[in-house]
Formats: structure tokens, sequence, C-alpha cells
């Protein structure tokens, strides 16, 4: 009797104790912290033109169902294995936008995923690329947003079925699979080449689309960028390392061509999600989509998951 | 015996024609292929690759306009999988929209049908292939 009173008395603490490591753990501050910004120079709008058109931002924040892309309303519904999200409203609108917002509470959103009240955000928002974007140019991304008109209205909650519409979960999904840091450019790699892999990598999230997912949502680190199921549902996205599925036997020049014009080699011409993806690449100069063609043909080949067989 | 070969021959593409029509998925691909290839010399003489012929360049914007004319018919309901069609659902979710995309490519391309320039060729060529990317967005998905 008293055995057991003890068994069921350390299983009680250990529980709670298990429940506080799991509470203090996923503190949006400790498992993801705010970077340091310090003192920066005057924001770079034109800089950060670049970085909205690189980071495909109004892909996922225009306004559905009207031309401007640049009216960052939010709204459009994003499918996902865990629920429905709603791309919310950033354009400066005081009320319904991030108008409200300061520098460092837009650098902990997009290279922390904490919202300004201290809660995390989804990875449906793909910060897990983004944070490679050091202060700076998340400062100069910020005031080109803030030249924008401010857009009324809010999106609809996002509808997500218990555990995922609790936000503290995303605290034990980021101790497993997030890492918080800028990106560093190798110094024994071209300029260009580096410039490519911190756009491929960073504002481009090239493998937020081009990879597979585990059953938590988070990219295989040996699938990176060799292509997976659409993270929609909607059909299969293609290897882009140098496998001979990817783009072993594509040239720089093309892979450039692609991302301005969207033509492949055999001039068919990409649709689905990378349509928008290649809108936005066009706005790039020449230069740096050559960089990221660089960066890309200096990739392993990697194999993919097996496409699925056509019916 | 020549006649018996002629008539057998003329049977014979009758035949294929026949089989072309019952298998819609390849004729559209076909069209397609028929554009992408017409596209391939387009590029090159837009980029200054190949010397500008207006002959070939009017070509080009027939190939187009064909394909814009012949292609909504290619799509009933029987072929919304099999083969390996990568034409999306919504072509026939919103068959509205998918016609009145190709309406659209072909306007753009009777705009070139004419052309004589290197310069008016550029221009037309231009707006007639940003229609590739705007459907393939919508009604195309790789699976
Ligand atoms: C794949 C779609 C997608 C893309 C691309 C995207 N976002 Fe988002 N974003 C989201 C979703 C979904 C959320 C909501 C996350 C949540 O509620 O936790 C979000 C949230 C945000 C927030 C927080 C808003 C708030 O009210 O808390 C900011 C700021 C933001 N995004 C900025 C950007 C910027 C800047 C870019 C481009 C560099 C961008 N997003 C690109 C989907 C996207
Ligand atoms: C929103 C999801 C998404 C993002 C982000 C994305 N892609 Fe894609 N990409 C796709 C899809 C889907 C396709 C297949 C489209 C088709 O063929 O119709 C594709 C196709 C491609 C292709 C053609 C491959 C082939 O074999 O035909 C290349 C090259 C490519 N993407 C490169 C990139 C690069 C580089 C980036 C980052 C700058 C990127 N993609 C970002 C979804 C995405
Ligand atoms: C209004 C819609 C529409 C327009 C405009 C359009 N396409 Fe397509 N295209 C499709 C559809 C739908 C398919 C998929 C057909 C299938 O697989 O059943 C396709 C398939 C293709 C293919 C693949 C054919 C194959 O081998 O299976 C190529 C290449 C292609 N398109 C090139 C082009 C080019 C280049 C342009 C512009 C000059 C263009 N398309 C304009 C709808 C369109």
């Amino acid at each position: 009797m008293l055995l057991l009173r003890r068994l069921f008395v350390t299983l009680v603490v250990l529980a709670a104790l298990a429940f506080a490591g799991f509470y203090v753990l996923t503190d949006p501050r400790v498992v993801s912290p705010s970077p340091e910004i310090g003192a920066l120079p005057a924001a770079d709008i034109e800089n950060g033109k670049l970085l909205f058109a690189a980071g495909g931002c109004a892909s996922c924040h225009a306004t559905p169902g009207q031309d401007d892309k640049l009216k960052l309303g939010g709204g459009l519904a994003l499918a996902s294995p865990f629920g429905t999200f709603h791309a919310p409203n950033i354009s400066p609108h005081t009320r319904d936008g991030i108008g409200n917002w300061g520098v460092q509470d837009f650098v902990d959103a997009m290279a922390a995923g904490v919202s300004p009240n201290g809660q995390h955000l989804y990875p449906a928002f793909p910060y897990t690329s983004y944070r490679l974007m050091p202060p700076k140019a998340l400062a100069d991304l910020f005031a080109y947003i803030r030249t924008l008109a401010p857009v009324e209205g809010r999106a609809p909650p996002h509808e997500l079925p218990f555990p995922f519409n609790i936000r503290r979960m995303v605290g034990g999904w980021k101790l497993l699979f997030f890492e918080g840091a800028a990106f560093r450019p190798d110094p024994t790699k071209s300029e260009s080449w580096n410039r490519g892999a911190y756009l491929v990598n960073g504002p481009g999230h090239c493998a937020e689309c081009h990879s597979a997912r585990n059953g938590l949502g988070a990219i295989i680190p040996a699938t990176r960028l060799a292509g997976g199921p659409d993270p929609e549902g909607k059909g299969w996205v293609p290897n882009i390392t140098q496998s001979e599925n990817g783009l072993a036997k594509w040239s720089k020049e093309e892979i450039a061509e692609l991302l301005k014009t969207g033509f492949t080699p055999d001039f068919d011409n990409v649709g689905g999600t990378m349509a928008a993806v290649v809108r936005n690449m066009a706005q790039l100069p020449d230069t740096d989509r050559m960089a990221m063609a660089e960066y890309l043909k200096s990739l392993p080949a990697v194999e993919g998951p097996p496409r699925p067989q056509a019916k | 015996m020549i006649r018996t070969a002629l008539v057998l021959a003329g049977l014979g593409l009758g035949l294929t024609a026949v089989m072309a029509q019952s298998n819609p998925i390849t004729e559209r691909q076909q069209a397609m292929k028929a554009v992408g290839a017409a596209t391939r010399e387009g590029a090159a003489m837009a980029k200054g690759e190949a010397a500008f012929d207006s002959a070939k360049a009017q070509a080009i914007f027939k190939t187009y306009a064909d394909a814009a004319k012949k292609m909504p018919a290619l799509f009933p309901d029987s072929s919304k999988t099999g083969g390996e069609t990568t034409a999306a659902p919504k072509v026939w979710d919103d068959q509205a929209g998918f016609k009145a995309a190709f309406a659209k490519f072909e306007t753009d391309a009777a705009a070139g049908a004419t052309v004589a320039s290197l310069d008016g060729f550029r221009t037309a060529f231009g707006a007639a292939t940003k229609n590739c990317g705007a459907c393939h967005e919508v009604y195309r998905v790789k699976k």
C-alpha cells in the first residue's frame, strides 16, 4: 500500500516536472529568442522592395480576388494536413494590419516566429527560411511594407482542430525543428554563390515547397530541394538538386531563364504555385537570378522520394 | 493493286484520326507540344539568336491561334484523369474561365498574325507568351 502510494506520488511529481519543463522550454522567448538588432543604418526601401519580391509575400498576403498584389489585406486560405490557415493582414493598417509594429516586432515575427503579444506563429508562415535574413534586411523589408496602402479588415481565424489550435504546441515543434540564425556567408565561395545561397534558402524559401515533409510538417533534411508532394496537397513539386530527375541537365542560363520567364529548356512553361514564384523572381536583377542558378548548380545530386506513378 | 493500297492507306489515316479523336489527352498534349516548339523558335528570334523572318514569325502565331481554337473541345469529362495528363481538376470546375483563357490567348495571338518587324514581333510575342504561365498557374498541376 505504502509502496503504491509512493509510486503514485513519484509519478505525479515526474509528470508535473515534465509539464513544467515543457512549459519552460516551449516559452517563445526560450525556444526562439529575439535576434539582437542593435543600431541600424537608415532603411533602404529599394532593397526592401527586392526582398518583398524575392520573399513572395504577396503570394500569400495579397487580398484574394483582386488584381492589386500590393494590397496586403490577407484572407487567402492555405490548406495543410493540420487544418486551414488564413494569411493575416500585414498592410500598414494600424488596427487590422501591422501599422503599430516596431522594427523589433517585425524582426521577431520574421526571424523567431513570435508575434508582438509573445505568442508563437505557425510555420505555415515560412519564417523557418526568412530567419536567414539579417535584421538590417528585415528592417529594409519592413520599411518597404510601410510605404504600401493600409487595408482595412481582418482575415478569418485559422480553422485548426485540437490540438493544433494551441499556439503553445508550436513551441514543441520549434524545439525539435527550428534553429534561428541569420545567413553566414561561406568565405571559401564566390560572392555570387553566397548571394545565390542566401536568396534560395532565405527570402526565396525554395525548400519550403521543393522538399518532402514529415508527419509534423517539418522539412525532412535529407530531401531538401529534392522534391516531394505539394505541401497544400495538390500534385508534385519537382526535384531541383543536380539529380538526373532534377536539374542535372539544365545549364545555369536555363535555370535563370526559368526564374525570369517560366520557360523550361523544352519550352514548357511552369504552372501551379511556381507561376507566382516566377512573377516575383522576374522582378529581381539578372545577376540575382544567375546567382541562384550558380548556387543550385553547385548542389549535390539528391534523390527525393519516388514520384507517384501516373494512373 | 495500287488502288487497294491507296484505299487501305486512306482507311489507315482515317483510323488514326479517329483514334486520336478518341484520345483527347494525347491530342491536346500534341497541340501544346506544337505550341512549345513554336515558342522555342520565337524565343530564339526575340533574343536575336536567330535571324528575324516574318514568315516564320507569323507561323508561330498561327500555331498559337490553331491550338487556342482546338484546345477547349479536347477536355471531355471522360478525360479528367488518365495518360500523363497534367490538366488540373479546375479545368472542369471552371469551364467558363478555362475557355475565356483560351479566347484571350487567341486574341493575343491574332495581334501577331501580320507582324513584319522584329520590334513588333517582340511586343506581340511577349504579350502572347504571358498567357502560358497565367493559364498553367490555374489549370495545370504536375503530378
Ligand atoms: C506560404 C504563405 C506565406 C508567405 C509566402 C508569407 N507569409 Fe506571412 N504569414 C503566413 C501565415 C499563414 C501567417 C499566420 C501565422 C500565424 O497565425 O501563426 C503569416 C504571418 C505573418 C506575419 C505576422 C502577422 C501577425 O499579425 O502576427 C507577418 C509580419 C508576416 N507574415 C509577414 C510576411 C512577409 C514580410 C512575407 C514575405 C517575406 C511573408 N509573410 C510571406 C503565410 C505566409
Ligand atoms: C510555393 C511553392 C514553390 C516555391 C516557393 C518554389 N517553387 Fe519551384 N516549383 C513549384 C512547383 C509546384 C513546380 C512545378 C510547376 C510546373 O512544372 O508546372 C516548380 C518548378 C520549379 C522548377 C522547374 C523544375 C522542372 O523540372 O521542371 C524549378 C527550376 C524551380 N521550381 C525552382 C525554384 C526555385 C529556384 C525556387 C526558389 C527561388 C522555387 N522553385 C520556389 C513550387 C514552388
Ligand atoms: C488557356 C490555357 C493554356 C494556355 C494559354 C497555354 N496552355 Fe499549355 N497547357 C494547358 C493545359 C491544360 C495543359 C495540360 C494538358 C494535359 O496534360 O492534359 C498544357 C500543357 C502544356 C505542355 C505540356 C504538353 C505535354 O507534353 O504534355 C506544354 C509544353 C505547354 N502546355 C506549353 C505552353 C506554352 C509554351 C504556352 C504559351 C505560348 C501555353 N502552353 C499556353 C493549358 C494552356
